[in-house]
């Protein structure tokens, strides 16, 4: 008996099945389970009081990331509060012997970054976090996504998930991506077409020769973000372009063991005949740079349109969502969005903090100045980038444009470490949430790519990025 | 957790869709090591006191004082995967949300809390708004037993939710209890896949 072809999803969920009774959820083996300071204190102190220990510290790894400084060590504290958070998962990893990538280890960084960067993240792999944007990892088709801290401590508890299997959606891109035109413009043109709730109950598989052309680094960008499209998890189907980007990484498996485990991963992509309870296309060629207008991820537009007015669109609901969003944002509509003033830029985050992102800034950077006014923050998502940075020398780049350079960490996407926008202010910033107050209470974030946030960090301005590019 | 079997209330309505879970408990709220004390942060930077035409925030207006159910749009919870927001529409006093759909992880995170997630189809959704706009402090009824929600006039609408998650809030008793009960079986995997 011949098997019927599968997709990606369907494999690494049928092996990880580890009990499927009757009008019970899934129960779900996990493979990685990463932890970060924010999300993981009442799960601790969950399983203290049931008296449960960690069933395995050998898959689990911790690190800190949302309430850090990203100043210098020795001048930065963020609060009372916030360094009791880090010292609470300094004692539950100590206790539980859970490894630890505290401030000042040299894999500490953004819990998305360092996942992939240190060779956790591997294909086939089921991969959890207390953070929805665990689904980056899906970039190098493991099954990765966001939990709660209740599910938190299931899986400290019993490394496994109750859950109920999802449907599947398939984003196909094909064609090749103008000049000027990132991950990041791809995935915000998708939320766009199909909304912050359009992927809801599935997982994403993005296909298409566009998405096969992107690097490593690239298609982390458009995972990341599924969350945004309301999806649980998005996934890319390894290549040699994940092999080759994961070798020789510290817990990739080395010699004989790498080969049989590449020669595994390679029978992980969607066979031939299977099929997605959903499909959506899109033409890479009709992708234009995208910036967003408003306070969710979906109010997105091409960064050379007209903000969008109430009376474009017929559903009631819609419309009064177009108006808050630009009452709060306060922009007009019907205006063009380049030339809108901009306060802060901010390059960083799990979605465009890695080494390419940083080269994409630089690149726009190099021999220009920050425009007069406008606070620049650059943030690496990891010890690994900003060395890495240092070694190509971009942070002088950065230095002498007038720019921040500044410790990794998630910083003003979350603006819970001090790093934040004042009320009024207008962010470019290439982080993945521009819901109200999100980076700093009565602040207002436009989403971009790295081109098109350090092409406002010149001008002062909305600005196209094309047009700043060397040709 | 306290079982959930039945529950008349009134209503606080808040007729926004994507209500994101950074509204719900602003991040600068989430430097805790419990769960204690968000009741008061709930809709931290949306509160305001009524005053002169200005009817104020919805929980801070008279009439909802006491409600034990939100009333809200579309695709509730979206955004950060943050427990904080359950715990913090739960501080407030609140036991159940009504919508017309809920966001992945919001909707676990809410079950696991004895937060009850009511997703109504538009017309029931919509006939609601109608009758609690008439009359802001009528009462509605949430019966899980039936799964049906009550409106002020008599009219009822079912409502979906998982029949484990559903035993369990009736029983008042958290999922745990199966996973560790599984020990067999997990341990089985693990020596099948190392
Ligand atoms: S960078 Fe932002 S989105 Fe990413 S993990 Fe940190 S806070 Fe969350």
């Amino acid at each position: 008996m011949s098997t019927p072809p599968r997709t990606l999803f369907e494999k690494i969920w049928q092996r990880h099945v580890v009990a499927d009774e009757a009008e019970h959820p899934t129960v779900l083996y996990v493979d990685l389970h990463l932890v970060h300071e924010v999300t993981s204190p009442q799960a601790f102190a969950g399983l203290a009081a049931r008296g449960l220990g960690v069933r395995r510290p050998d898959k689990t790894f911790a690190t800190m990331d949302h309430s850090t400084p990203t100043l210098p060590r020795h001048l930065a504290r963020v609060d009372a509060a916030a360094e009791a958070q880090l010292a609470e998962l300094e004692r539950n990893c100590a206790k539980h012997a859970i490894p630890l990538f505290g401030l000042d280890h040299e894999h500490h960084g953004i819990v998305h970054v360092i996942g992939p960067e240190l060779g956790l993240t591997q294909p086939g792999r089921t991969i959890v976090c207390g953070d929805s944007h665990t689904s980056t990892h899906g970039a190098f088709g493991a099954l990765a996504f966001g939990i709660g801290t209740s599910e938190v401590e299931h899986v400290l508890a019993t490394q496994c998930l109750l859950q109920h299997k999802a449907r599947t959606l398939e984003v196909r891109v094909d064609g090749a991506l103008g000049r000027g035109v990132t991950a990041k413009d791809v995935i915000l043109a998708v939320i766009a077409r199909i909304g912050t709730g359009g992927g809801a109950g599935h997982v994403i598989e993005y296909t298409g020769s566009a998405i096969g052309a992107l690097d490593m680094e690239a298609r982390m960008t458009v995972c990341n973000m599924s969350i945004e499209a309301g999806a649980r998890a998005g996934l890319v189907a390894p290549d040699d372009t994940t092999f080759a980007w994961l070798d020789g990484r510290p817990y990739a498996p080395r010699g004989a063991a790498w080969d049989r485990a590449v020669c595994a991963w390679r029978a992980l992509a969607t066979d031939e005949g299977a099929t997605y309870d959903r499909s959506v296309t899109f033409d890479a060629a009709e992708i234009a740079p995208m910036i967003t207008w408003g306070t969710h991820p979906g109010m997105g537009m091409r960064i050379d349109g007209r903000v969008p007015s109430a009376e474009s669109v017929d559903d009631p609901a819609d419309r009064r969502a177009i108006e808050k969003a630009l009452a709060y944002m306060g922009l007009a509509p019907g205006e063009p969005i380049v030339g809108q003033r901009v306060d802060v830029v901010f390059v960083g985050s799990c979605t465009n903090s890695r080494m390419s992102d940083l080269r994409a800034a630089a690149s726009i950077l190099r021999g220009r100045r920050v425009a007069e006014g406008v606070r620049a923050l650059i943030v690496p998502g990891s010890r690994r980038v900003r060395l890495e940075a240092e070694r190509e020398g971009l942070d002088r780049v950065f230095r002498e444009a007038g720019a921040e350079w500044r410790e990794p960490g998630c910083s003003m996407c979350i603006a819970m470490n001090g790093d934040e926008i004042a009320p009024g202010q207008y962010a470019v910033s290439t982080s993945n949430r521009n819901f109200e107050g999100r980076q700093g209470k009565g602040g207002r974030t436009l989403l971009a790519s790295p081109l098109t946030a350090a092409a406002a960090a010149v001008t002062g301005r909305v600005t196209d990025p094309r047009s700043l590019l060397a040709s | 957790m306290q079982p959930f079997t039945r529950l008349t209330s009134r209503v606080a309505v808040l007729p926004v869709d994507d209500v994101d879970t950074d509204q719900v408990i602003p991040a600068r709220f989430l430097k805790i090591t419990d769960k204690v004390g968000l009741g008061d942060k709930l809709f931290a930077d949306w509160r305001r006191a009524p005053s002169g035409d200005d009817p104020g925030f919805v929980l801070d207006r008279p009439e909802t004082r006491g409600a034990r159910v939100l009333f809200v749009g579309r695709n509730f919870g979206c955004g950060s995967s943050r427990e904080h927001a359950p715990w913090a529409l739960c501080g407030w006093g609140f036991a159940a949300v009504v919508a017309t759909s809920f966001a992945d992880i919001f909707r676990t995170n809410a079950l696991k809390n004895g937060l009850l997630p009511v997703a109504l189809d538009e017309v029931a959704h919509a006939h609601l708004r109608a009758l609690l706009d008439a009359d802001p402090r009528a009462e509605v009824t949430v019966d899980l037993e039936a799964c049906v929600l009550r409106m002020p006039d008599g009219r009822e609408a079912s409502f979906p939710i998982d029949g484990f998650a559903r035993r369990c809030l009736l029983a008042g008793i958290d999922e745990l209890g199966y996973l560790s009960s599984l020990d067999k079986d997990i341990s089985r995997w693990e020596a099948e896949h190392g």
